[in-house]
Order: structure tokens, then C-alpha cells, then sequence
């Protein structure tokens, strides 16, 4: 039987394939706030309503990239043996003009990135358990329909 | 601004190592030091203000109070503060504000750590509305990993190469060998570096931060207080920034999963690590060029060129060239990280901004040995605390 698809955490992306990270709008700047509302505060908007949720972009340029080469430490999950290296990216989503990071999606090496390339946003595994996997989202190397 | 300066009448440490025993004899050890060198007896401190430790149980989270215990309730006021790696510097800032206010003559400053083996580890439990919870737990984002981004945007940006930032652990490990306290005395070349293991693209082992075991501590008074005590031309502590960012903070920074957004106010270069020396030049009334030393906080080797920029050494992206040149060594114009940086002592994240002050104090007594400074005058701490914390401190012979 085929496993119950979940995220990993509530209320951060949505889960529809592709999915779109849930990012805030609010105050009367118009400031984006990820996520939504764990971000912290735009002191012009202060005591003004609270956020507005909204899709963030799905694609941006890497603005940096680097790998958790050894096995993080709790509350991350282990799912290989031998550990791969994760490779993460930060990415500028040019609307929103803020930078957000995650990994890649697997089978990516440092070696195929480079700051200012187009990546996409994906769903991907993070880890499963007998009934449940539990989705995260990641970022791949854009496509044309990304460009 | 201006704001009166006070007395650094004593210094101590615990050398930093991985010793395995309790932070409050790494602490104890530290503050008898800074006690017998400022001359100053236990019963005479007025006021204790403690850097805590968060991995160490309750102890840790009142470590003013620990402290005092340990070495013997003698009554006197009592404060214990936390803000990450930049707890020593709030710890001092706190001891300064009593004693401006004349509430206290004279206090000790405090602080100590043991630490667990591998990377610093969120608190435990299910948090999923912390975000250092949710940067481990969606991403495997640990501290070298933010390390490496930046590392890599140099790169990109500025054209640094991964030799530039092994010089940097070339250069701290040369200077570390002529400290005691230090927790790796040893002479690195490139090879050892480069054959270290990558730890987060482009980093390699050698060239991030281990965490560590140590103790530090400070006794600082009053002016009036060090003239009456034998302290005619005591160090003084001039400037201190604990000054948090300004929104939106565009360079991304631990433990957050995203930058703020700068599309409505603020531009892409925007970066708290670039306001937190100048509330301690202005208080201090001085600015880089007048700096004779500095200690910066080399979380990697990539990260102390970020500080020459952020602390207004040099322009923007010129770091490497600055390095390159050797101005930063010992001998050089204006050398960074004379102690030998964390890159020889490792992290004990309580202490390490106290540590900074200790170098700092040596050098401009002319105290240092094999890695002193000539004719120090000025001295430069900067370090700042995950969530943001901001830390400097001017001192001035």
C-alpha cells in the first residue's frame, strides 16, 4: 500500500507538486516575511494587521551553495548508510527579493552549481516511517519552463 | 555618543581544550587568575556578572550565582545573562553599566563552558516554531554549512580562492603557538589544511571552528576606584557595542532558513555584522585607522576576511588582497587575531567574548610574548551571537 504523503513540518509549503513555498505580506510597506509567521517583524509596520499568506516564487538564482558533508545532529534524520553529503543551496527569489535555503534534490553534486544559476522549487523525501513520508521541499536545477 | 570609560584592573583565563570537568572550575580558575592579577581580593568585588552556558543544566543558567557560590557567598550583587556567543560581551557591558551608574566600584566578569563532542545541537524536543529546530530538522543546516555559504559567495563575488582561506588558518595557527591558553598551539601549513577533510563546501576541517572547554574572566572597576587601588594607568575599556540588527538584515544568517526581504525598504548588501563596530568606535571615539590590533571572530577561516570588511579594515572584497600583503599577521599594519583566533582555541561560547578582552588587555600591557604587538595602544573585539547579538569592545591603553 502506498504511503501517506505528509510534511515534514505544517504551514510551510504547499503540497501540490509543484509546490510553493508559504510565505506572509503584510503592513503598509508591503514587506514578505518567510515563514509566514515565524519571521521576524518590519519595524515600519508594527502595529499594523496580521500577514496576508502568499505563494512565494517558485524559481530564483542560487546566491550561494555549500554541503553538510558529515551527518547533522538531531532533529535532522538520517536516511543513508553510508551518509551522502547534502548539498544546499541559498536562492534569491527576485520578486520577493529575499533569499531562502534548501537542499537539492538528490543526485546533485556541488559540482553542478554555480552562484546566479536558475533553480526551481520541488517535493521531495526527507524521511519515512512504516506509514508516512514525510515531504520537505527542495530545490532543483531549472528547467526551460523555469527560465 | 560618548560614554565614560572604566578600569580593566585583571585578567584570567583557563586554557581551552576539551577537559571534560565542570565549567565552574574552568570559571573558578579563570576569576582567581583575573582576582591575583588585578590584586583585588574576592571579598572586595562588589558585583559578579556571569556569561551562561546553556548546555550545562540550571547551573549554567544563573552561572553569576554559580560562580559566586563556588567561590564562596560573600553577598554582593548578583547578575547572569545570556545572548549566545556574544554572552561575555553583555556580561561586560552589564558590569559597565553598574558601574557608571555607581551602583557598584568594582565587579568580575565571568564566564565558562564544556562542551559536548561534534556540532552544537539544538535544545531537545519537537519545536517546529524555532527556527533552529526547523534549520536542522528540514534542511541539515549546521553551523558550517552557513560557513560555507558565505565562503562561497567570497568566491563568487570577490574572486577569494579556498587558498586564501587556508592562509588565514596558516596565519592564526602561527600566532597560536605562542599561547598558553590556546587549545591547538600548532603551526599549520597549506598542506595540512588542504588535506583536511571538507566539512561544508568549500571549508575544510582545519579551517572551522571546534567547540571547546575554557574559562575567562575580567575584574573592571571604576576609575576612581583603580587611582585609589594602585592602578595609576590601568588598560581601559573605552567603547562596547551590543547593538542588535536593523531591518531587513538581506545577508542570511544562522540559524534563519531565509534572509529578511528587502523588497520594500533596505538593499541586498544590507548586513547586521556591518553596523556592529560602529556603536564602539562612537563610543569610543575612534575608527579603524586608529586600531593597532584586532580580534575577530573566526567561526571559519573564510569568516575573518567577512570581519575586515564588517569592521572597516578595508573595502568590500579586498580581504584577501589585505591578508595576502601580511598586514593582518603579527608585524604586519594592523594584525587580526593576535591570540590565535578560534581557529587555535575553538568555541567556548560564554567565554570567548571575555577571551577576546584578555588578548586585547595583554597586548597593550605589553604582556603577550612571542605574539606581541608593538606599541599597542588600541584594540578591536567583535564577535555577535546567533539570533542577533551584536559585540564589540574598544580598549585603549
Amino acid at each position: 500500500m502506498a504511503k501517506i504523503r505528509v510534511p515534514a513540518v505544517e504551514g510551510m509549503f504547499t503540497m501540490q507538486d509543484p509546490p510553493h513555498l508559504i510565505g506572509g505580506r503584510g503592513g503598509s510597506r508591503g514587506s514578505y516575511f518567510f515563514p509566514k509567521d515565524l519571521a521576524g517583524g518590519d519595524p515600519a509596520c508594527m502595529a499594523e494587521d496580521e500577514r496576508e499568506e502568499v505563494p512565494l516564487s517558485r524559481t530564483g538564482a542560487i546566491w550561494s551553495y555549500t554541503t553538510s558533508s558529515y551527518p547533522p545532529p538531531s532533529p535532522y534524520i538520517v536516511t543513508t548508510e553510508p551518509f551522502e553529503p547534502i548539498v544546499i543551496a541559498a536562492v534569491h527569489l527576485e520578486p520577493e527579493n529575499l533569499v531562502v535555503c534548501g537542499q537539492m534534490m538528490p543526485g546533485i553534486v556541488v559540482d553542478d552549481l554555480s552562484v546566479g544559476a536558475a533553480v526551481e522549487l520541488r517535493l521531495d523525501t526527507l524521511y519515512e516511517d512504516d506509514e508516512h513520508e514525510y515531504l520537505v521541499w527542495k530545490w532543483d536545477l531549472g528547467t526551460e519552463e523555469a527560465a | 555618543m560618548s560614554v565614560d570609560e572604566i578600569a580593566i584592573l585583571g585578567v584570567g583565563m583557563h586554557p581551552w581544550g576539551k577537559w571534560g570537568r565542570s565549567f565552574v572550575e574552568y570559571g573558578v580558575k579563570a576569576a582567581r587568575d583575573a582576582m591575583t592579577d588585578a590584586d583585588v581580593a574576592w571579598d572586595d568585588i562588589q558585583f559578579v556578572s556571569g556569561a551562561n552556558t546553556v548546555r550545562n543544566g540550571y547551573p549554567g543558567w544563573v552561572s553569576g550565582s554559580t560562580f559566586a557560590n563556588a567561590l564562596g557567598f560573600q553577598g554582593c550583587q548578583l547578575s547572569s545573562s545570556y545572548a549566545a556567543c556574544a554572552s561575555g560581551a553583555t556580561a561586560l557591558s552589564i558590569a559597565r553599566a553598574q558601574i557608571l551608574a555607581g551602583v557598584c566600584d568594582v565587579a568580575l566578569v565571568v564566564g565558562a563552558d564544556t562542551t559536548p563532542k561534534g556540532f552544537f545541537a539544538p535544545v531537545a524536543g519537537d519545536r517546529p516554531d524555532d527556527p533552529d529546530w526547523l534549520r536542522f530538522r528540514l534542511v541539515g543546516m549546521t553551523n558550517p554549512a552557513y560557513f560555507g555559504l558565505f565562503a562561497r559567495r567570497r568566491m563568487a563575488m570577490y574572486g577569494d580562492t579556498q587558498e586564501d582561506f587556508a592562509r588565514v588558518k596558516v596565519k592564526n595557527s602561527r600566532h597560536g603557538v605562542h599561547n598558553p591558553n590556546a587549545r591547538y598551539p600548532k603551526e599549520f601549513n597549506l598542506a595540512d589544511v588542504e588535506n583536511s577533510p571538507v566539512v561544508s563546501d568549500p571549508l575544510r576541517l582545519l579551517e572551522i571552528c571546534a567547540t571547546s572547554d575554557g574559562g575567562a574572566a575580567l575584574v573592571v572597576s571604576s576609575m576612581e576606584y583603580a587611582k585609589a587601588h594602585g592602578h595609576a594607568d590601568p588598560v581601559r575599556v573605552s567603547g562596547i557595542s551590543t547593538v542588535g540588527p536593523t531591518f531587513p538584515n538581506a545577508i542570511i544568517d544562522m540559524p534563519y532558513l531565509a534572509s529578511d526581504s528587502w523588497a520594500a525598504a533596505g538593499d541586498e548588501e544590507h548586513t547586521f555584522k556591518d553596523q556592529i563596530a560602529q556603536r564602539a568606535y562612537d563610543e569610543a571615539g575612534v575608527g579603524p585607522d586608529d586600531l593597532d590590533l584586532a580580534e575577530v571572530y573566526d567561526l571559519s577561516s573564510a569568516y575573518e576576511l567577512d570581519w575586515y570588511e564588517h569592521i572597516g579594515l578595508c573595502e568590500p572584497g579586498d580581504a584577501a588582497q589585505l591578508l595576502r600583503s601580511g598586514d593582518t599577521a603579527v608585524g604586519g599594519r594592523i594584525p587580526v587575531n593576535t591570540s590565535g583566533g578560534l581557529g587555535a582555541f575553538g568555541e567556548a561560547i560564554p567565554a570567548q567574548a571575555i577571551a577576546q578582552v584578555c588578548e586585547l588587555t595583554w597586548q597593550l600591557r605589553g604582556q603577550a610574548g612571542g605574539r606581541q604587538v608593538e606599541q599597542a595602544a588600541v584594540g578591536l573585539s567583535i564577535n555577535y551571537g546567533m539570533f542577533g547579538h551584536g559585540s564589540s569592545v574598544i580598549v585603549k591603553a
